[in-house]
């Protein structure tokens, strides 16, 4: 027993509770569901197989934790938005990167199972396969949460703006063309 | 074909601002309390013995 997979646990820390409050979108829970986590990896750890990946390991432990909570409690968070949104600072915005807080407003009305999804493979880089193991589904199932998640972003960042403008201004331009609504002013 | 490319950009920027939310949680300070957590787990490990013990203190 010269190497206990237990010590690398530690360094899982902050992608483990970064993970949960992605899900929960709120630090206290976050943090009790990290706890909960911790407490059963190391008092199942012979289920973990030596040598795969553990960080998917801890977090497959972190959602179901989360998942089953929610089954009992019924509902979602509720006020998950402004905690979310208003409990990490706002950093500068470079050019052409959107303000953080309207990000994380937008992330925030996606589903668990959305943001869940587009953080592992978006920003974790887990592969489709290890985030479909991570969360006991098929790997079409990521890849399809993934792109849904990915539409409704936009969607709610209006990140197609542009070119539903160029669309209205032809639609536009092809009804003025025709008729010049009454009440324009000369 | 402009629709695809939309849809590129559109996962450009998602990805890299999802990537800058998540860098922040990274970088948050990991709380005392799990540290304590592990080492109170792995103590209770040392004095406990091998698992399957539930018993517990009252054993002696």
């Amino acid at each position: 027993m010269s190497s206990d997979p237990r010590d690398e646990i530690v360094t899982h820390l902050p992608a483990l509770r970064a993970f949960a409050f992605s899900l929960t979108r709120n630090f206290a829970l976050a943090d009790d569901m990290v706890q909960d986590t911790l407490v059963k990896a190391w008092t199942k750890i012979n289920t973990f197989e030596q040598g795969t990946n553990m960080r998917a390991w801890l977090f497959t432990i972190l959602r179901n934790t989360y998942y089953s909570n929610r089954r009992k409690a019924g509902r979602e968070v509720s006020d998950a938005e402004g905690v979310f949104t208003e409990s990490l600072s706002e950093k500068p915005a470079h050019d052409g990167r959107l303000q953080m807080n309207d990000f994380r407003r937008a992330f925030v009305q996606l589903t668990d199972e959305q943001r869940e999804a587009l953080i592992l493979v978006g920003a974790q880089g887990f592969s489709y396969e290890e985030a479909a193991e991570t969360c006991g589904v098929a790997v079409g199932t990521i890849k399809s949460r993934v792109n849904r998640a990915r539409a409704r972003l936009a969607e709610l960042l209006e990140l197609d703006e542009h070119d539903k403008l160029e669309m209205t201004d032809q639609a536009t331009m092809a009804v003025v063309s025709g008729a010049r609504p009454s009440g324009a002013m000369g | 074909m402009v629709h695809s490319r939309r849809n590129s950009k559109e996962s450009e920027v998602i990805d890299e601002n999802l990537k800058r939310v998540y860098q922040d949680m990274l970088e948050e300070q990991v709380p005392d309390r799990f540290l304590d957590l592990i080492a109170q787990l792995r103590a209770q490990d040392e004095t406990g013995g091998t698992g399957g013990d539930d018993t517990g203190e009252a054993s002696a």
